[in-house]
């Protein structure tokens, strides 16, 4: 298979896969108990025939086919619905949720790599000593903890010194630009944190990993011999190699990186799209749900394949 | 620094022939050989016998009130009240009995549905592969705790569903594994011998393949129990569980909701948290680390890291000296 070849083909399964999460998106919720009109006939006011007129304006009167075809030619347009609690539309608020959660999210993923990329290479280097054990074991109890509860410990250890909670502080009135920036990222700091512990610990014990497969090789040897300084040994030499398969691991991981943010922000009240979707169960708000379910669908189905792209171009060995 | 005791290399699969009816003692030898298993062993056999004997340790149940709510920890309740003023030791067993019953009840669903596509995909080959590769690619792409929160949203939350969604959802790995085994397990020669003596497919997956690859079931296993736990904290989380059974992510939503921070009931938050790490720290030391023995040089292992290094070339012998 060429490179050409290959990345054809994993643009298609991309393609595939969203169309396979749109079907689903859709299906899954007519699936729901219930339309809805179901709430008014509650109502002593509204008539059947009230209630049919608007499944039929609305267009819930037809075949299941029909309104998926409606569905998908309504997305095409750009079209996600109105949000039943806010009444604003879904896409709206989707935008305002993702301005919020973007910046969060980055933050504390980018530290994560890169401090877990550092200690993962650090863990396989010290291979058999007691620093070794001791980051291992750490990295495992920090990956067995849940989410939420590593937000909850911050915000008791952090009581007073730290925002727990929202984005801005609502006292904060006429600040100037970098007043707000500040205050931002004051607010930003445990909700990060959380997020970040999470992915470094999975980081660090992946990079160590893949770079105890590298470790092993002769070429490492001969590396060594030639008198290359560790640092120098462990990055260029062996971080290089290691590489294909710590970026296919990650790309897997962000679907997890996804799941975390909803905890985290649900914690951290984040006004951000995991929070939305926390907030969109609990009222059934369907439409806002189902958009946001797209949303991160998509993404994390672009992540990989932009994952897919970078592993083949770093190792094109990856395309056969 | 002396070098720890390089882990006796495992025996590599082809070193036994036909393990036949031999895997089970073969699982329990991988397990005992490491220390970290060995551990994780211990641990989880604890946590399920005081779960099993709960009706014995706590016989008043996991709801009866004996206190304030929010009592803080004292002599008779060592771990303090819970917001309904439970004892939270007892109220501890008894959630521990549902999150795992939980736990284990997904990883099986998850070890079958896994086990039959990854043995499937690997023996059959040809389309069936390559439909059954692109369905568990699917599944692995897709973000699985926000679709298991839009699934638990339509389908309501009992603990039927939860056990079956979360099961339904987290086989990917076990599919991916077996298959890589079952493809290179068809072409050894018992496995062309026996189907060139006439031998039916059912008769060389059951007899030949299936006990092959059945201790990387059971590392399966015992890792889907870990994440499915995982997966129902936070499930629980979000108000998703099911309200008549109480797990310990259940707990902690709970002391969450009725603001057991900003009360100072850490005891009534933190435990329960506690408990679940420890579950899914002793599964996932165990899973690993068989997982680890069995599969070597295996790419791609569930939960994406190894703990046990592979085992040393003499070139990485050498390597000692370091600075």
């Amino acid at each position: 298979m060429t490179r050409g070849e290959y990345v054809l083909r994993r643009a298609a399964f991309a393609l595939a896969t969203i169309g396979i999460a749109l079907a689903v998106n859709f299906f899954i919720f007519r699936a729901a108990p219930g339309n809805p009109t179901s709430l008014l006939a509650l109502k002593p006011s509204s008539s059947p025939a009230y209630r049919q007129s608007l499944l039929h304006e609305y267009g819930l009167d037809r075949s299941l086919l029909r309104q998926f075809g409606d569905y998908v030619s309504q997305l095409a347009h750009g079209q996600l619905g109105v949000s039943t609690n806010n009444h604003v539309l879904v896409i709206q608020n989707l935008k305002t949720q993702l301005v919020n959660t973007l910046p969060m999210v980055a933050l504390g993923t980018i530290v994560a790599i890169v401090l877990g990329t550092i200690v993962g290479l650090l863990l396989a280097w010290a291979r058999g000593t007691a620093f070794e054990s001791g980051g291992v074991t750490a990295s495992l109890i920090a990956y067995s903890l849940p989410t939420q509860w590593i937000g909850i410990v911050l915000i008791i250890l952090f009581a007073g010194t730290l925002p727990a909670g929202g984005m801005h502080d609502q006292l904060l009135l006429d600040a100037s630009f970098a007043d707000r920036a500040a205050d931002l990222l004051r607010h930003m700091l445990l909700p990060s944190l959380t997020l970040g512990l999470t992915v470094f610990a999975q980081y660090a014990l992946i990079v160590r990993s893949a770079m105890l497969d590298v470790l092993g090789e002769d070429y490492m040897l001969l590396a060594r011999a030639k008198g290359n300084r560790p640092r120098r040994l462990l990055v260029r030499h062996g971080l290089r190699t290691a590489l294909p398969p710590i970026v296919s691991l990650t790309a897997l991981q962000i679907g997890a990186i996804a799941g975390g943010a909803v905890l985290v922000e649900l914690v951290f009240s984040w006004p951000g799209v995991g929070r939305g979707i926390a907030q969109a169960v609990g009222q059934r708000d369907y439409p806002m749900l189902q958009g946001a379910f797209l949303l991160l669908t998509v993404s994390v189905v672009l992540c990989n394949f932009v994952a897919d792209l970078l592993a083949v171009r770093i190792d094109p060995r990856v395309a056969q | 620094m002396t070098e720890t005791a390089i882990a006796p290399p495992a025996p590599p699969a082809d070193a036994v022939p036909d393990p036949g009816r031999s895997w089970g003692r073969r699982v329990v030898r991988l397990a005992t050989q490491r220390r970290a298993a060995v551990v994780g062993l211990v641990l989880l056999t604890t946590i399920v016998a005081i779960a099993l004997a709960a009706p014995l340790l706590a016989p008043l149940g996991g709801e009866h009130q004996v206190g304030p709510p929010f009592g803080a920890p004292s002599a008779a309740h060592p771990l303090g009240l819970s917001d309904q003023g439970v004892d939270m030791v007892a109220a501890m067993i008894w959630a521990t009995r549902v999150s795992l019953l939980v736990g284990f009840s997904a990883a099986l669903i998850s070890v079958l549905v896994g086990g039959v596509v990854g043995i499937a995909a690997g023996y059959f080959g040809g389309w069936v592969d390559l439909v059954l590769t692109l369905v568990t690619d699917y599944f692995i792409v897709i973000p699985a705790l926000p679709l298991l929160i839009v699934i638990s949203a339509v389908w309501g939350a009992s603990l039927l569903h939860v056990v079956l969604i979360i099961g339904l959802l987290i086989w990917t790995t076990t599919a991916r594994v077996v298959r890589a085994q079952v493809t290179t397990l068809r072409e050894r020669t018992f496995v062309r011998r026996a189907r060139a003596l006439g031998a039916g497919r059912m008769h060389v997956i059951v007899r030949h393949v299936l006990p092959h690859v059945a201790p990387l079931l059971v590392a399966n296993a015992v890792l889907a129990v870990a994440s499915a736990i995982f997966a129902e904290t936070a499930l629980s989380f979000l108000g998703l569980g099911d309200p008549t059974q109480a797990s310990l992510g259940r707990l902690i939503e709970q002391a969450y909701d009725r603001a057991a921070v900003s009360a100072g009931a850490w005891w009534a938050i933190l435990t329960p948290g506690a408990a679940v790490a420890l579950i899914v720290l002793s599964a996932s030391l165990i899973g690993l680390a068989l997982e680890e023995s069995l599969n070597p040089r295996q790419s791609h292992v569930p939960f994406l890291f190894r703990l046990v290094p592979p085992r040393r070339t003499p070139a990485a012998r050498t390597r000692r000296g370091r600075p």
